[in-house]
C-alpha cells in the first residue's frame, strides 16, 4: 500500500521520539522528591530553541511531502489512465543550481561562524541567486511542458508533476523570505555573529529542501 | 504590527537555565490586542473558540427542531439542513475543540505548568492567534456568500463536495478550503511553539517524568496535529486543483444532466484515505488533552496521587502512535480489500488497551481518595462515565461485520457524540471551573455550577442515548426528513421530539454557565493563590492572576512530581512541586506551615 511511505516516516519519527523518552523514563521514580539537577532539561546542549523549532517544522514539511508522494503512488495504482511524463532535461540543470545554492549557504554559515562579513555576503548572495535561478528554471520547465502539449489537466502524471514542483518551490520561496531578511540585516550593518543563527537555519533548511528535491526528482524520473 | 512602545527587560536568571527576554508593551493595544503574552493569547483563543462554538450550538438546535418537529419551521429547508450539518461538525471538531484545547488551554497552561515565562516564540504565537481569527472569519463569511455555506458534510467527500447539486458549490466550499488552509498555517505556528516550549523551556528540575499529565496530553496532541494536518492540507490543495484547474486527482468521470463533467479517472477513495489519515488522529487530538486535564483534576480533587503515572504517560504516547494506523475503519463501507478491513479492525481494537489502562487508572485514583465533589470534580467523573459509554459503542463500530449494517445510521452519530463531543466538552467545562480562579482571581459560583453540571450531564444522555437505539432500528443519519420510509417506526418520531426537547434544555442551561462566568468575574468570591490546594506550578505564582512573565524575579525550581497529595509522614496534604524536601514539615510538628 502506498500509504507505507507516510507510515514509514511516522514510524521512524515515533521510534526516535519513543527511544529518547524511554531513555529518560526507564529507572526513573517520578514519585521520589529530589534536589533539582543541572541536567533536568534532558535535551542535548546543542539543541537550542530555534534549532528544535526548525527540526519540528521540518518534520511537518516531511509529513506534507510524504503524504503527497503517497497520494502520487496511490493515484498511479488506482486507475489506468496514468501516462508517464517525460521529465524535461532542464530539470538536471535546475538540480545543479539547487546543489550549488545549498553549498553556497553552507559556506555562508561557515563564514558567519568565523566572523568573515565579505565571505558571508558572497555566500548568501550566491545561495539566494542560485535558488532564484532554480525556481525560474522550474517555471521554464513548466512552460516547456505546456508548449509541448502536456497540459496540467490532461493526465494525472502531469497534474502531480505540477503539484509536487509547485509545493517544493513554495517552500523555497518561504526560505527566500528568511534569506532576504538575513541579507537586509547584513546590509544594515549587523555583524556576522548577530545573524549567524538565521544563516545557520537557512543553510539547514536548504539542505533539507535539496534532499526533498532529490527524492521528488528520482520519483518523477522513475514513474 | 507597529512597535507599540515595546522594550525588552531582562529578568534574573534561575540557576544554570537561560531566562528569556520578554516584550513588555505599554499601551492597551500592545497588552491586550497584539499581545505576545501566552496568557492573553490563550484568552483570545478561548473567547473566539467559544463564540464560534455557540454558532455551531445554534446550528445543532436548528437541526434538532427540524428532526423533532418536521416541516414546522419554514426557515429550514433540505439545503440549509445539510449546511447546518456540515458547519456544525466542522466548527465543533476543528474550530472549537482543537482551538480550545491546544490554543486556549495549551497557551495558558504550558508556560505556567512547565515553569517558563512565556512560549518559546511569542511573536509566532501571536501570529498563530490572528491566523486562527482570520480562519474563523472566513468560515463565517461563507454563510453570507451566494448559495451559502457548503453542505458537503464535514468530511467534504468528493465528488459531491464540488459537484452541482450540493449546497454551497459557488462560494461556500471555496471559503471552507481557504479557511481550513489558514487554520492549518496558524496552527502550525502555534504547534511549533507548544512543542518547543515543552522541550526547551521547562524550568530547572522539571524533568519529563515530573510533567503534569495535562502537559503530556497537550504535547502529544500537538505532535499528532502537526503531523496529521498536512494530510488535510494536501487533500484540500488537490481538490482545489480538481475544482479550479480541471485536474482529476479525486474526480471520476461523471455525467451531469447528460453532460460529461470533463474529469476522468480520479479516485474519491484517495481523498478518503488522505482525509481520514488526518481525521482519525483528530479524534485523539481532541481526546488526549482531555485525558491529561481529567487526570490532573481527579488527582487534585481526590487528594491522591494519580495511579500509575508512568503508565499514563506511555498510554498517551501509544494511543497517539496507534491512532495513525486505524484511519481506514472510517472506510469499511467504501470498498477495500477484506484483509485491510481485518487489519484495521485489529489495530482499532488494540487502541482499546491503552485507553482502558487510562480508565482503570482514573478509577483507581478515586479509590479510597479523599474525594471533594467540587464542580470540576463532577465534570471529571462525568467524563469518565461518558467516555466509557462512547468508547464501548466504538467496539461495535470497530468490527467490520457490525459496522457494515450500522454505518451511516444514528448509531454512529450517538457513538461519536458521546466519545468525542460530550466527553471532551465535559472536560472543557471542568477545566474552566478548575482554572477560572487562577485566570481571574475569583471563584465561580458553586450552586450554579452544579445546576449546570447535572442538567448538562443528564441532558446529553437524553439526547444521545436514544440515538444508539435509533441506529439499530435503521434510521439513517444526515437525512432532512424520512418521507414515506416504511421501515422506520412511528415511535422514532416520538423519540426524535423527546431528544429535541432535551437538546433545547441543554442548550438553555449553558446560559447559566455564561451567567456564572460573567457574574463571578465581578462578584465572585476572592480565590486566593491556590484555592484547590493543588501542587502544580501555576498555583504557586506570586500573583493571581499571574502577571506577564508568570513568576517573580526567579523562576521556580522543581523538586517533585505533580502528584504529592496525602504524602505519608507529611503534615500538609499536598506538597507543591517547588517545595524542597527539607521544607516538608513532618506530621507530628506542632505549628502548621502555610504554603
Amino acid at each position: 500500500m502506498s500509504m507505507t511511505v507516510s507510515l514509514v516516516f511516522l514510524a521512524v519519527l515515533m521510534a526516535a521520539f519513543g527511544g529518547w523518552l524511554f531513555s529518560h523514563s526507564i529507572n526513573v521514580r517520578p514519585w521520589e522528591a529530589q534536589a533539582a539537577g543541572v541536567e533536568s532539561r534532558q535535551m542535548p546542549r546543542a539543541a537550542t530553541a530555534p534549532r528544535v523549532g526548525l527540526a519540528v517544522f521540518l518534520a511537518v514539511v516531511t509529513s506534507l511531502f510524504a503524504l503527497t508522494i503517497s497520494a502520487y503512488l496511490m493515484r498511479q495504482e488506482m486507475a489506468h489512465d496514468w501516462r508517464p511524463l517525460a521529465v524535461p532535461g532542464l530539470l538536471w540543470w535546475n538540480s545543479a543550481c539547487l546543489v550549488l545554492g545549498s553549498v553556497a549557504l553552507q559556506l555562508a554559515w561557515r563564514a558567519a561562524r568565523h566572523e568573515q562579513p565579505a565571505r558571508l555576503l558572497r555566500g548568501l548572495l550566491a545561495g539566494g541567486g542560485l535558488t532564484i535561478a532554480f525556481i525560474l528554471g522550474q517555471a521554464l520547465a513548466w512552460w516547456q511542458l505546456q508548449a509541448a502539449g502536456h497540459y496540467l489537466a490532461a493526465n494525472p502524471a502531469n497534474a502531480f508533476f505540477f503539484l509536487l514542483t509547485a509545493l517544493h518551490a513554495v517552500h523555497l520561496l518561504g526560505g527566500l523570505f528568511v534569506w532576504s531578511r538575513c541579507l537586509f540585516r547584513l546590509q544594515q550593518g549587523a555583524t556576522p555573529g548577530a545573524i549567524r543563527q538565521s544563516v545557520e537555519l537557512c543553510a539547514l533548511y536548504w539542505h533539507f529542501l535539496l534532499v526533498v528535491w532529490g527524492i521528488l526528482f528520482v520519483l518523477l524520473l522513475r514513474t | 504590527m507597529a512597535d507599540h512602545g515595546q522594550h525588552s527587560v531582562p529578568h534574573a536568571p534561575a540557576g544554570e537555565f537561560d531566562d528569556m527576554e520578554l516584550v513588555h508593551p505599554k499601551t492597551f493595544i500592545g497588552k491586550y490586542i497584539w499581545s505576545q503574552d501566552a496568557k492573553v493569547i490563550a484568552i483570545q483563543y478561548g473567547v473566539t473558540a467559544i463564540a464560534i462554538g455557540l454558532v455551531a450550538l445554534v446550528l445543532s438546535i436548528l437541526m434538532r427542531l427540524q428532526l423533532g418537529f418536521p416541516n414546522t419551521f419554514s426557515l429550514i429547508d433540505p439545503s440549509s439542513y445539510l449546511q447546518y450539518v456540515t458547519m456544525h461538525g466542522m466548527i465543533m471538531v476543528v474550530y472549537l475543540l482543537t482551538a480550545l484545547f491546544l490554543g486556549a488551554f495549551g497557551n495558558y497552561l504550558i508556560p505556567l505548568m512547565c515553569g517558563a515565562r512565556d512560549m518559546a516564540f511569542p511573536y509566532l504565537n501571536m501570529l498563530s492567534y490572528w491566523f486562527y481569527l482570520a480562519a474563523v472569519l472566513i468560515l463565517m463569511a461563507s454563510f453570507f456568500v451566494p448559495g451559502g455555506a457548503t453542505g458537503a458534510g464535514w468530511t467534504l467527500y468528493p465528488p459531491q463536495a464540488i459537484s452541482p447539486g450540493t449546497p454551497g458549490i459557488d462560494g461556500g466550499i471555496l471559503l471552507m478550503f481557504a479557511s481550513l488552509s489558514v487554520f492549518i498555517a496558524g496552527f502550525t505556528m502555534g504547534g511549533l511553539n507548544y512543542v518547543v516550549t515543552v522541550l526547551q523551556a521547562r524550568t530547572r528540575g522539571m524533568t519529563l517524568m515530573r510533567l503534569p499529565l495535562t502537559i503530556w496530553g497537550i504535547f502529544m496532541a500537538t505532535v499528532m496535529a502537526l503531523l496529521a494536518f498536512p494530510a488535510l492540507l494536501v487533500a484540500i490543495l488537490m481538490m482545489l486543483c480538481d475544482m479550479l484547474l480541471g485536474t482529476s486527482f479525486f474526480m471520476p468521470e461523471m455525467l451531469n444532466l447528460g453532460e460529461q463533467s470533463g474529469h476522468e479517472g480520479g479516485s474519491p477513495l484517495l481523498y478518503q484515505h488522505l482525509f481520514w489519515f488526518f481525521g482519525h488522529p483528530e479524534v485523539y487530538i481532541v481526546a488526549l488533552p482531555a485525558f491529561g486535564i481529567v487526570s490532573d483534576i481527579l488527582a487534585t480533587h481526590a487528594r491522591k496521587n494519580i495511579f500509575g503515572y508512568r503508565m499514563m504517560v506511555w498510554a498517551i504516547i501509544i494511543i497517539g502512535v496507534l491512532s495513525f494506523v486505524v484511519w481506514a475503519h472510517h472506510m469499511f463501507v467504501s470498498g477495500m480489500n477484506p484483509y485491510f478491513g481485518f487489519l484495521f479492525a485489529t489495530t482499532t481494537l488494540i487502541i482499546a488497551v491503552p485507553t482502558a489502562i487510562k480508565v482503570y487508572n482514573w478509577v483507581l485514583t478515586l479509590w479510597r481518595g479523599n474525594i471533594r465533589l467540587t464542580v470540576p470534580m463532577l465534570f471529571a467523573i462525568g467524563f469518565i462515565f461518558t467516555f466509557v459509554n462512547g468508547g464501548l459503542s466504538g467496539l461495535f463500530l470497530g468490527n467490520v461485520t457490525v459496522d457494515v449494517p450500522l454505518a451511516d445510521t444514528y448509531f454512529v452519530v450517538g457513538h461519536f457524540h458521546m466519545v468525542m463531543a460530550v466527553a471532551p466538552v465535559l472536560v472543557v467545562f471542568g477545566a474552566i471551573y478548575h482554572w477560572y480562579p487562577k485566570i481571574t482571581g475569583r471563584m465561580m459560583d458553586d450552586t450554579l455550577g452544579k445546576v449546570h453540571f447535572w442538567v448538562t450531564f443528564l441532558g446529553t444522555y437524553a439526547i444521545f442515548y436514544p440515538m444508539h437505539f435509533m441506529g439499530f432500528a435503521g434510521v439513517p443519519r444526515r437525512y432532512y426528513g424520512y418521507g414515506e420510509t416504511g421501515y422506520i417506526a412511528d415511535s422514532m418520531q416520538t423519540l426524535n421530539a423527546f431528544m429535541s426537547v432535551a437538546a433545547i434544555i441543554v442548550a438553555l442551561v449553558q446560559l447559566v454557565f455564561f451567567y456564572n462566568l460573567v457574574r463571578s468575574y465581578f462578584h465572585g468570591r476572592e480565590a486566593g493563590p491556590n484555592p484547590w490546594q493543588a501542587t502544580t506550578l501555576e498555583w504557586q505564582t506570586e500573583h493571581t492572576p499571574p502577571r506577564h512573565g508568570n513568576f517573580g524575579a526567579q523562576l521556580p525550581v522543581v523538586y517533585r512530581w505533580a502528584y504529592d497529595y496525602s504524602v505519608p509522614g507529611a503534615k500538609q496534604d499536598f506538597l507543591p512541586q517547588n517545595m524542597p524536601p527539607e521544607a516538608v514539615e513532618a506530621d507530628d510538628a506542632a505549628p502548621r506551615r502555610s504554603s
